[in-house]
């Protein structure tokens, strides 16, 4: 096994995805609306009733659509990452993942394929959602779009990699409610995307906690701090070492000789 | 060559430095004290206590003194812009709150809002030349450039009251929308603006027949009419582009002054009061009230670009080249 395998394999791997992604017009379009919904009309009736004082990033007073806009990107990843994860289940569950799995490479390194794919995926669902935005008069400077791609790239691979790491975990694609229920609404509403951590210190200190040590908060204000040229060093460490548990965690997960799918195969 | 590069590029950052080396002087109302901030970098350079509740501040031709209205100490104090220390004071009788100065520099004028009265006073002599009895709460008061006429509008009465400045007698009234409280005439003397706060917008006069030109309402989105209460205004000296402080909106809003129509709308701190634009006119300060702040408005991209904290309630500024 060369470098050449190694690519070839993810060449495919990311083609299929994004061909997947491409042919599934319906995914492509819910998946613009549901952070469009939130910015159109969600952010619209609060727009004033939440007086944002200026904290970092922002030098300034802002208006409640480009505070969430930073939170809706992290919510387009979530989304996507679990997405993934079902499809994980899906290609389980049609015997397309054995084609996969018996492939020479490593597990390792089909596993971190994928995720690159389904991140590669949540990049492009992003830029199409940001380009509405800025028709609809929510923008950042110029040089955030092009900072906050490496961004991207972190907390998609992360939110991909909790997927994953949940997708050795599920048996069935019905069991995907479960993961809206249990880990899409309580990441998304416990975290900084549309709130700032001080306004929920306000109410509460226990949902502040929570809220600060949720990955998905730090992966939210990694992407808030690069929309605006600046590198949060702390918020890119916890999201990198979220991705490192949870990227690990998976491949156990996926071992068959120690991880779910021994459990699962007897069935 | 490389030389010459070198060369216009530090000309370019010379120039670049040189537009915001503005220095800002905020009175604060509740600290009783001159908040000074570097108009460069937003950075709040120092604080000093002056009188009891200073509200409205001027600088003076020469930009060596400040005029501070120190309004419960009854009084206006000239403050040295080095040292930052009170040299005298002018006798400004009771509460002043808003004044304005002649274009030479010769007379300074108060509103007396408990008095009903605008004081006259010589700043040279330091002594109040004479009481002119006006409407019923006196706010906002302003000089024409030539400074023929010197008009005063009082909230109560709803009236923008002109005074003949070579009689110092008021020698006609104009009806206007209620809570008049800020009024400025052009650089070219030929409009006058006044801003009503109940009313919630701007009438334009024409100065020479007095009459009225234009009206000029406020809208935005999510944000309820009474809230929108236009305070201090300012017009660039082309008469391109006119702002108005939308109080409580805690907007400013941006007028094309050849229309006079609202072109946009900028968020800046809450409760934003009075404005005043950097020397160059490239940029605009606010005082925001409520959120204790000052925004910085870049006038060329039209973006708010940062606000910085400064003391409690900032009421008014002067900026010094």
């Amino acid at each position: 096994m060369n470098l050449p395998h190694y690519l070839r394999a993810l060449r495919g791997i990311s083609t299929r995805e994004l061909l997947r992604f491409v042919h599934q017009r319906e995914r492509f379009i819910s998946a613009l609306v549901r952070p469009l919904v939130w910015l159109f009309i969600f952010a619209a009736g609060f727009r004033s009733t939440l007086g944002l004082s200026p904290t970092p990033p922002y030098e300034t007073y802002i208006l409640y659509e480009e505070y969430i806009t930073p939170g809706l990107i992290g919510m387009i990843q979530l989304f996507n990452g679990m997405q993934s994860s079902l499809s994980m289940v899906y290609d389980r569950e049609m015997g397309n993942m054995r084609t996969l799995l018996i492939s020479p490479l490593p597990r390792w390194f089909l596993l971190v394929a994928k995720l690159l794919a389904g991140t590669l995926v949540s990049i492009l669902q992003v830029y199409a959602f940001l380009l509405v935005a800025w028709l609809y008069d929510v923008r950042t400077p110029l040089e955030g779009y092009l900072g906050v791609l490496p961004a991207l790239l972190l907390s998609g691979l992360m939110l991909g990699a909790l997927g994953l790491l949940l997708s050795s975990f599920i048996e069935q694609l019905e069991n995907f409610a479960g993961v809206m229920n249990f880990v899409i609404f309580p990441m998304f509403f416990l975290s900084t995307a549309l709130y700032p951590l001080w306004k929920l210190q306000e109410s509460s200190q226990l949902l502040h906690t929570l809220a600060q040590f949720n990955p998905f908060s730090q992966a939210v204000e990694l992407i808030r701090f690069a929309l605006y040229g600046q590198f949060n060093i702390y918020a890119s460490i916890y999201t990198l070492s979220a991705l490192t548990l949870f990227l690990s965690a998976a491949v156990i997960g996926y071992n068959p000789s120690k991880g779910m799918m021994q459990k699962k195969g007897g069935k | 060559m490389e030389n010459h590069l070198l060369l216009v590029l530090m000309a370019i950052l010379l120039t670049c430095s040189n537009s915001f080396a503005d220095t800002l002087y905020i009175t604060l109302e509740k600290d009783n004290a001159l908040a000074v901030v570097d108009g460069n970098t937003g950075k709040l350079i120092k604080t000093v206590k002056i009188g009891k509740r200073p509200r409205g501040i001027v600088l003076s031709k020469d930009q060596k003194q400040l005029y501070i209205a120190a309004s419960d100490d009854n009084t206006i104090l000239i403050i040295d812009t080095a040292s930052l220390k009170p040299v005298a004071k002018l006798p400004s009788d009771k509460d002043p709150e808003t004044f304005a100065i002649d274009p030479s520099g010769e007379f300074l004028y108060v509103s007396n809002e408990d008095d009903n009265l605008v004081t006259v006073i010589d700043i040279a002599k330091r002594k109040a030349l004479k009481q002119i009895p006006v409407g019923v709460e006196p706010e906002g008061i302003a000089v024409s450039p030539d400074g023929q006429w010197v008009v005063s509008t009082s909230e109560t009465t709803n009236m923008v009251h002109w005074i003949d400045r070579a009689k110092l007698e008021i020698v006609d009234n104009t009806l206007v929308d209620p809570r008049p409280r800020s009024a400025v005439f052009t650089a070219d003397g030929k409009q006058l603006w006044v801003s009503s706060e109940i009313a919630g917008n701007v009438s334009v006069f024409d100065v020479a027949s007095k009459q009225l030109i234009k009206k000029i309402s406020f809208k935005i989105p999510a944000v309820t009419q009474e809230k929108i209460q236009p305070v201090g205004m300012r017009i660039d000296k082309t008469r391109r582009y006119a702002y108005v402080a939308l109080g409580p909106a805690n907007r400013v809003a941006v007028i094309d002054a050849e229309k006079l129509e609202v072109i946009d709308y900028f968020l800046v701190g809450q409760r934003v009061w009075n404005i005043e634009f950097s020397s160059d006119e490239k940029r605009l300060y606010t005082a925001n009230g409520v959120s204790n702040d000052v925004s910085f408005i870049d006038l060329e991209n039209h973006k708010v670009v940062k606000s910085v904290p400064v003391g409690q309630y900032p009421w008014g500024l002067a900026v010094k080249p």
